[in-house]
């Protein structure tokens, strides 16, 4: 027992380290998105299955409260628009802890998928158990998710929609659009990732 | 009648100098209530910051009026200023506001925070170009903090709101401040 208590510990250690590394980065572009299942505005429980026809997804952390966020809504409700015929809707997931921003609440969040309209699903992750495992870090952030042959999820686009947040006017690249369109071409998508200037998620106290 | 006129001129005289001193005074009273100078800068203005040579700890601050957990941070970066005064340590504090809002949003808060570190608007809206160039770890997320001393070789990169004990402890491990 003495001799395998380095041993032991040393594992131990591994697991959290791995764990903790896992956490950090969450998914990379190639990697196979596992399914969630999460409450929509409408009440219902969604999961990326339930969507027999689609091609793809395009999975964004956004929400109520950043200015950023909002100033992408409506470019949110034109790519879903153009894209969800095609195979790709846009589903939007709320990740932001209610107590450290109270103003992304689900009741909120239902009173700004009204008030918008939005044509796409509004998804509450209450655990923030989704944001941590897909890896995001800001409000927006778009992950394109592409079906593969046998039914997998795999990430083909991490990052923002645009290069133009403030000025939809000023827009020269629309990554999002971009990459969507190659996969519906079956080609290979150019630019896989991108960064942009958003809000920090809000995570909950005893998550950081 | 020649003293009339003299009274007379004495009193132009008189009045202009009283309208050139009014004149003076409101001149340079508005020269202390000029609104904080947020001078907005470029990229390459900003590397000037990140290869600087010189042995000072910069601490560069990314922030912006509309993000709540950056504003709520910044008198901890104020605070160091003070701290610090007199040593080779400097805050700048970056804001990521988009340029039109300069005079509407920052210069006000600049102002109504009376805020003594240093405050610039980096206007770059191509994010993707230029967030690598500034930190390989910053996902663009705000706020977000660099610490750096050329002269020292270290650099350290955080992305996350920061408490005054945090900022202690990043200086006193990693810097020995």
């Amino acid at each position: 027992m003495q001799k395998s208590l380095p041993l032991l510990c040393l594992l131990g250690l591994f697991a959290l380290l791995t764990s903790a590394v896992l956490v950090e980065n969450g998914y990379q572009v190639g990697d196979v998105a596992t399914d969630f299942k999460l409450k929509n505005v409408d009440g219902q429980m969604m999961s990326l299955k339930d969507q027999k026809n689609a091609k793809g997804f395009v999975v964004t952390f956004t929400c109520n409260t950043c200015p950023f966020a909002k100033l992408y809504e409506d470019r949110l409700i034109q790519l879903h628009q153009k894209y969800a015929p095609l195979g790709y809707p846009v589903i939007a997931i709320n990740p932001n802890d209610v107590k450290a921003s109270p103003g992304d609440s689900f009741a909120k969040m239902q009173e700004r998928a009204k008030d918008k309209k939005f044509p796409f699903a509004y998804l509450y992750d209450e655990t923030q158990e989704v944001a941590k495992r897909f890896g995001a870090t800001r409000t927006p952030h778009l992950y394109i998710l592409q079906k593969t042959a046998n039914g997998q999820m795999k990430v083909a686009y991490i990052g923002a929609l645009d290069n133009n947040s403030g000025d939809p006017e000023k827009v020269t690249q629309r990554y999002a659009e971009t990459a969507l369109n190659s996969l519906l071409a079956n080609q290979v998508v150019a630019q896989t990732s991108t960064k942009a200037i958003g809000c920090t998620i809000k995570w909950r106290a005893e998550a950081q | 009648m020649v003293i009339k006129t003299y009274q007379k001129k004495m009193l132009r005289k008189s009045l202009l100098l009283c309208l050139f001193l009014a004149f003076w005074f409101a001149g340079g009273t508005s020269v202390f209530a000029q609104s904080p100078s947020v001078p907005v800068i470029k990229l390459p203005q900003l590397q000037k910051y990140l290869q600087s040579p010189s042995d000072t700890t910069y601490i560069i601050n990314l922030w912006a009026t509309w993000c709540k957990p950056c504003v709520e941070e910044i008198p901890h970066f104020e605070a160091l200023q003070k701290q610090y005064a007199g040593k080779p340590v400097k805050v700048l504090l970056v804001s990521l506001d988009f340029a039109k809002d300069l005079d509407k949003k920052v210069i006000p808060f600049v102002q109504k925070r009376q805020l003594k570190s240093t405050v610039l608007l980096l206007d770059e809206p191509d994010y993707n170009s230029w967030i690598d160039a500034f930190d390989p770890a910053w996902s663009g997320a705000l706020p977000a903090t660099l610490f750096l001393n050329n002269a020292k070789q270290q650099r350290f990169f955080v992305e996350k709101p920061l408490t005054p004990a945090l900022l202690q402890e990043y200086l006193s491990t990693k810097f020995s401040l």
